[in-house]
């Protein structure tokens, strides 16, 4: 998809993967609804993509409560006209440091759960319905190799990013044929005070920064040839420069 | 007829009276009917207006408690809205008190969303245009935090936003929701198109359906914002072209067509009319209407005699009531459409 011109959401933007790819795409032309909890960051988010001359809207609201799905579709279509692009990247670890399963509240989990599965779901589905009516739109979901790895201590958000991947897939296998994509994402360790809560000790100079991962995501988001439902890993994409 | 006082569960299960103006006949099922009722080549036109949280208690500079209904932002970035008096939705819309008398300048709370009244009606004191002190994506979030939608007296209890938003809901233009469209699900939808019908949309600003002021209801619709698309304009006259039928879902969807041709000729972008349908009306787009199952008295009603004469839409009406059909924003369905060689 060329997002020039078109209306974009995106979650999670006020930092990391989700501010970087927010930059890429205003760069790119893209009509930016950008939704994140921290009204500050996400200002100032907003004040760099204008000030490089592109278009960008915040929206403060948590993805994790229901009562802000709707605020954020209907701000986001009265703010960039349809969304034809939602990217969930808004995401929570959970607890930090991070625990092992037994030792998880299961408060926690619920917590992890909403903000990760149930709320990407309730706004996709929200957004999906004018994307069906004009016959074309993308969600993509950012997603982990803890999806599959079963990595100890990263039980609660694992799981959750395992039940983003099969909703996307299914998502994609139920809406095959109306012009209505979906593709998940393992953006691969990035430098981010998200990595840095969960590994603490990591060595920095070993992670990807988030604008070269976010230039990845933004390559596969213009590539129309990647099957509706594929989870791709962002690592191993190559960018033509 | 009973109302229904509360989303279904499946909107699968809703009713669907198939009226047959040219035969004079009607014919009890499902919605899921509409899958043989429609024909490879007709179009399903719906209206993608989101339900905006419209409804905002506050208070006026001297404390007394209010309600304002929006009635949807204008072109100039001021809102009309209906001001009602003390209590909520328990009370049925015409028994509530009249609001506090309010002139130009004066200013209302909503929690921290602030609005001044800007023009006040000469003969319905209580239809106002005002503007808030917020703008772009802060307004819209401060309208989402202290707004609810309109609620309905019949209702089990309030209702949250997500129960009056259709499947395809888009952008926030409807001061009640387009309810004609709750009875479509996606999988209705998805398996009309693949059987050759095709499935477009307006935009619309449905208007509030009663202000509590006999006079105000009398005017009732007053003009209403519509958004045509160039799309949509397309997949009508190709619809025409091959002989099909243009079916539009709900009276909204119906205004915002008609409203926007012009000499016979249906005109893409956005506008505002002031069209009043009824029993003489010329009907340029439109071949049949899915609409809710409302009541004999109301407005809706004439509007529908624009299809089909009043006395085959009252014992339709009868029909349906004896068969248990629920009336209201979340009742049955009617789908008046005739055999396809007697359409327009």
């Amino acid at each position: 998809m060329d997002v020039r011109g078109r209306g974009v959401l995106i979650t999670g933007a006020s930092r990391g993967l989700g501010a970087a790819l927010a930059k890429e795409l205003g760069a790119r032309g893209a009509r930016l609804a950008l939704v994140a909890r921290g009204e500050q960051a996400l200002a100032e988010v907003v004040t760099a993509i204008r000030d490089a001359g592109g278009q960008a809207h915040a929206i403060a609201a948590d993805v994790g409560s229901k009562e802000d799905v709707y605020a954020i579709a209907g701000a986001a279509a009265s703010l960039v006209g349809d969304v034809q692009l939602a990217v969930h990247n808004a995401s929570t670890l959970g607890a930090v440091p991070l625990r092992l399963l037994a030792d998880t509240a299961c408060e926690d989990l619920e917590r992890v759960l909403a903000v990760n599965v149930i709320g990407p779901f309730r706004l996709t589905k929200a957004l999906a319905g004018p994307m069906l009516l004009r016959g074309g739109g993308l969600v993509v979901h950012v997603s982990s190799d803890a999806a599959t790895g079963a990595y100890p201590r990263w039980g609660a958000y694992g799981a959750s990013k395992a039940a983003l991947d099969l909703l996307a897939r299914t998502w994609a296998s139920e809406l095959e044929g109306t012009g209505v994509r979906f593709f998940g994402v393992d953006p691969g360790e990035m430098d981010t005070e998200m990595h840095a809560a969960a590994i603490p000790d990591a060595d920095r100079a070993s992670l990807a920064r988030p604008a070269d991962v976010a230039q990845r995501i933004a390559e596969m988001i213009r590539d129309d040839t990647i099957v509706s439902g594929a989870l791709l890993d962002a690592t191993a994409w190559r960018v033509e420069r | 007829m009973m109302p229904a006082a509360w989303p279904r569960d499946d909107p699968r299960a809703t009713r669907l009276l198939h009226i047959d103006p040219a035969r004079r006949t009607f014919v009890d099922g499902t919605i899921g009917a509409l899958r043989t009722l429609l024909r490879e080549g007709d179009l399903l036109v719906v209206n993608d207006a989101a339900t905006l949280p419209g409804s905002l208690s506050g208070v006026t500079e001297s404390g007394a408690p209010l309600e304002i209904r929006l009635g949807g932002e204008q072109a100039d970035g001021s809102w009309r809205a209906v001001l009602f008096g003390a209590g909520d939705w328990r009370t049925r819309t015409e028994d509530r008190p009249a609001p506090p008398a309010l002139a130009p300048g004066a200013t209302l709370r909503f929690g921290v969303l602030t609005a001044s009244i800007v023009v006040v009606d000469e003969q319905s004191p209580r239809l106002v245009s005002l503007e808030f002190d917020a703008r772009g994506a802060d307004l819209w979030r401060q309208i989402y935090r202290a707004g609810r939608p309109v609620q309905y007296a019949y209702a089990a209890r309030a209702l949250g936003l997500w129960d009056v938003q259709t499947a395809y809901a888009a952008r926030p233009w409807a001061a009640e929701a387009p309810s004609a469209g709750f009875s479509l699900t996606w999988d209705l939808l998805l398996e009309l198109r693949r059987r050759g019908i095709g499935i477009a949309s307006v935009t619309h600003a449905a208007g509030l359906s009663s202000t509590g002021d006999a006079t105000l209801d009398a005017r009732l619709p007053l003009p209403e914002k519509y958004d045509v698309s160039v799309a949509t304009v397309a997949a009508i006259s190709a619809t025409k072209a091959r002989g099909g039928s243009v079916v539009a879902v709900g009276t909204t969807t119906m205004r915002a067509l008609e409203g926007a041709s012009s000499a016979g000729r249906l005109v893409a972008g956005e506008g505002t009319t002031d069209l009043v349908l009824g029993p003489l009306t010329r009907r340029a787009v439109v071949d049949g209407i899915l609409t809710g199952a409302h009541e004999v008295a109301s407005t809706h009603f004439t509007l529908l005699e624009s299809f089909a004469p009043r006395p085959l839409l009252e014992r339709a009406h009868a029909f349906a009531d004896a068969l248990g059909y629920l009336g209201h924003e979340f009742g049955d369905a009617f789908l008046i459409l005739g055999p396809r060689e007697d359409r327009s």
